[in-house]
């Protein structure tokens, strides 16, 4: 993992004292609102319904046991108890006191981890396929260069002012676990023929009330140019990137309103310029990030094949949970494990103190000490021995995070929605516990097979309805709750914008309406092996039409 | 209808602005401005409570008497004056029912 060097010990200690400061003074009374609020945002601090919330960076989603204890640490003497991981593999406490949160990030600050451009019109949090630097089908590790691009843009003078939020996405397989098409910047880290890495770059990606899919400007960029081609696309979106109108802002409007062509060769100008310059990737420095991501070393558990198939035969439950939860690894005596915050009725993505320490230890015993946080708002541990599968499943089964189901319809996005947001015009999580109840028998969910629920309470889209399979948007309508259904959307490596069925749901239909859409699924589809997102796309909404709307439907 | 509401400084706590009493942390027990007069007057006090740095988020929110208890008339309003939905065991809700089992 990486490990702050001293120039990165020494600006995040110095943040948290700038912004101690900032909260006495805004606590005595000599800093107006005004002024506060941008300094807090910087800060990861909002202000929601029934408090502040406090959002933490968790870079590409990578976390050691150590901070993971953090953070249960802090939830249990600082917040409530708990926890909420977020679609952008960060985590959120939802009742910090703002005289607390000085404290807090000095805790932070102790195990390398800080709230730093988490808010504001700034470079996000870079995020990265869960399963970076174990995943079998990877070409190389992605993180290495999600951290060049932190490292780059922290506290970027230039790019601390943009028009709008920018996100980036990293991913180092052809099978994107990170939707990079969704991200205002998406890499493709691959090999080119003479087995050189560089990226595949995609720019414009992004959700909210606009969904566009990103496009592609860029085959192979070699990836010593990494930083003078997003200098170059950050360049040209920070000088004509609209500001006269938020929501307008995003640099997914820039390449809809100039033309994919005519703005590549705007950032190919500038790239030109910069390309030979102080941007360029000394391979010195690229190697050193590398070796903090150095793989651990695996011994060879050639054991687990057969102790694992026992195990597996006789005891279905477990049986299931592998099938499900497990995921191929590099090294074949190994498995990636999605820890699922999904348990049946759950609020997806949070987790207890108590589950959090308990997952650190148990990462740490049998788990190479390492955690990743998933964009679906799950915990992996990237590896874990087969031989071990068992007895990591047994402790899960204690801290009730045994749920088997990975990518099933109950492994269900949600953001927080009315409970918590602002933002919000209608509630995510209760929808999605409601979803989770129905569908709750194992054996039902893995005939329905492979299906991404999504639900979004606002146009914001923090829920990424626009490429769930199922999209569920909350909307409010005269004073109440309704929610519309998005079909046919994905986020990977042919990500589509679902497209809206019809009419909406009162919160009272909404779950029968899910149903229905799941059997029409069920009905039509030519066999097992048709995928849900496969039927759809054979199939077009019609049934889909028919079987909410009936009458209505043929009517329109 | 409406009430004057806002978000404590420092802990960021939800409160409802009470005749005599200043800010609360509960609906129940906040001040009803009636009429235009009244709304303009909660307004005031806002404003001079945000200026003294005691409170953010002001707003004057609509509500309704329901059986004599105030209900908000949005679900925001009404989530914020609770707590959570899916944590009855959180928030304000859960102080209420403390409250009324003490």
């Amino acid at each position: 993992m990486y490990r702050y060097d001293e120039f990165d010990h020494a600006f995040v200690t110095a943040r948290v004292a700038q912004f101690r400061d900032q909260v006495e003074r805004r606590l005595a009374g000599e800093l107006a609102e005004d002024a506060f609020k941008p300094l807090r945002l910087m800060n990861g601090v909002y202000l929601q319904l029934h408090a502040y919330m406090l959002r933490i960076a968790i870079p590409y989603g990578t976390l050691s046991s150590r901070q993971l204890r953090k953070l249960a640490h802090i939830a249990r003497v600082y917040d409530k108890g708990y926890g909420h991981f977020t679609t952008r593999q960060n985590l959120q406490f939802h009742w910090p006191a703002l005289k607390d949160i000085p404290d807090i990030l000095g805790e932070l600050a102790s195990v390398e981890m800080h709230a730093i451009q988490t808010s504001g019109n700034c470079i996000r949090n870079v995020t990265a396929d869960h399963f970076a630097g174990a995943a079998a089908d990877e070409v190389a590790d992605p993180r290495p260069y999600a951290e060049i691009l932190r490292q780059w843009s922290t506290v970027h003078p230039e790019f601390s002012f943009l028009p709008r939020k920018f996100k980036i996405a990293v991913t180092g397989a052809e099978r994107d676990r990170a939707a990079i098409q969704t991200h205002d910047i998406g890499l493709h880290l691959k090999k080119n023929d003479a087995g050189e890495l560089g990226f595949a770059v995609y720019v414009g990606g992004g959700q909210g009330r606009t969904p566009m899919v990103a496009k592609k400007i860029r085959d192979f960029l070699p990836q010593e140019d990494l930083l003078s081609y997003t200098t170059a696309i950050l360049r040209v979106y920070n000088l004509h990137g609209r500001r006269d109108n938020k929501y307008k802002a995003r640099i997914k409007i820039l390449v809809h309103e100039t033309g994919t062509e005519e703005l590549t060769s705007w950032i190919e100008k500038e790239f030109a310029e910069l390309k030979d310059g102080e941007l360029k990737l000394p391979q010195a420095d690229v190697d050193a990030i590398h070796r903090y991501f150095a793989p651990p070393t695996l011994p060879e558990r050639p054991i687990g094949w057969s102790a694992l198939a026992a195990a597996r035969k006789a005891d279905a439950a477990f049986d299931a949970w592998v099938r499900r939860n497990t995921f191929a690894h590099r090294h074949p005596d190994y498995a990636c494990v999605t820890i699922s915050l999904k348990g049946i009725g759950e609020v997806p993505g949070d987790a207890s103190h108590a589950q959090m320490d308990a997952v650190a230890d148990l990462a740490e015993r049998l788990a190479f000490d390492e955690i990743r946080v998933s964009h679906e708002q799950n915990l992996i541990l990237p590896h874990v021995a087969r031989a071990d599968l068992r007895a990591v499943y047994d402790r899960l089964v204690e801290i009730r995070l045994a749920t088997p189901n990975a990518g099933l319809v109950t492994d269900i996005i949600a953001c927080p929605g009315l409970d918590y947001c602002a933002l919000a015009n209608a509630r995510s999580i209760p929808v999605a516990q409601e979803i989770s109840q129905r569908f709750a028998d194992q054996a039902r969910q893995e005939e329905i097979g492979d299906l991404k629920i999504k639900i979004s309470g606002c146009i914001n889209a923090c829920g990424h309805h626009h490429v769930g399979h199922i999209g569920i948007l909350g909307v409010e309508k005269k004073g109440a709750e309704l929610y519309q259904i998005t079909l046919g959307g994905s986020g990977d490596e042919h990500t589509t914008i679902g497209e809206i069925v019809g009419r909406g749901f009162g919160p009272d239909e909404i779950t029968d309406a899910i149903e229905k859409v799941v059997d029409t699924y069920l009905a039509h589809r030519s066999g097992r092996e048709e995928t849900f997102l496969a039927a759809y796309r054979r199939l077009g909404p019609a049934p889909f039409k028919e079987a909410l709307y009936g009458s209505e439907a043929r009517a329109a | 209808m409406k009430v004057l509401t806002a978000n404590r400084l420092v802990d960021g706590e939800a409160v409802w602005h009470a005749a005599g009493r200043g800010w609360i942390e509960t609906l129940e027990g906040a001040e009803l401005a009636r009429d235009k007069a009244a709304e303009e007057r909660l307004a005031e006090i806002g404003k001079a409570s945000y200026l003294r740095d005691e409170v953010v988020d002001v707003d004057l929110i609509d509500v309704d008497l329901v059986d004599g208890r105030i209900v908000p008339t949005r679900l925001r309003e009404r989530i914020r004056a609770a707590g959570p939905s899916i944590h009855p065991e959180l928030g304000k809700q859960a102080r209420l029912a403390a409250a009324r089992t003490a």
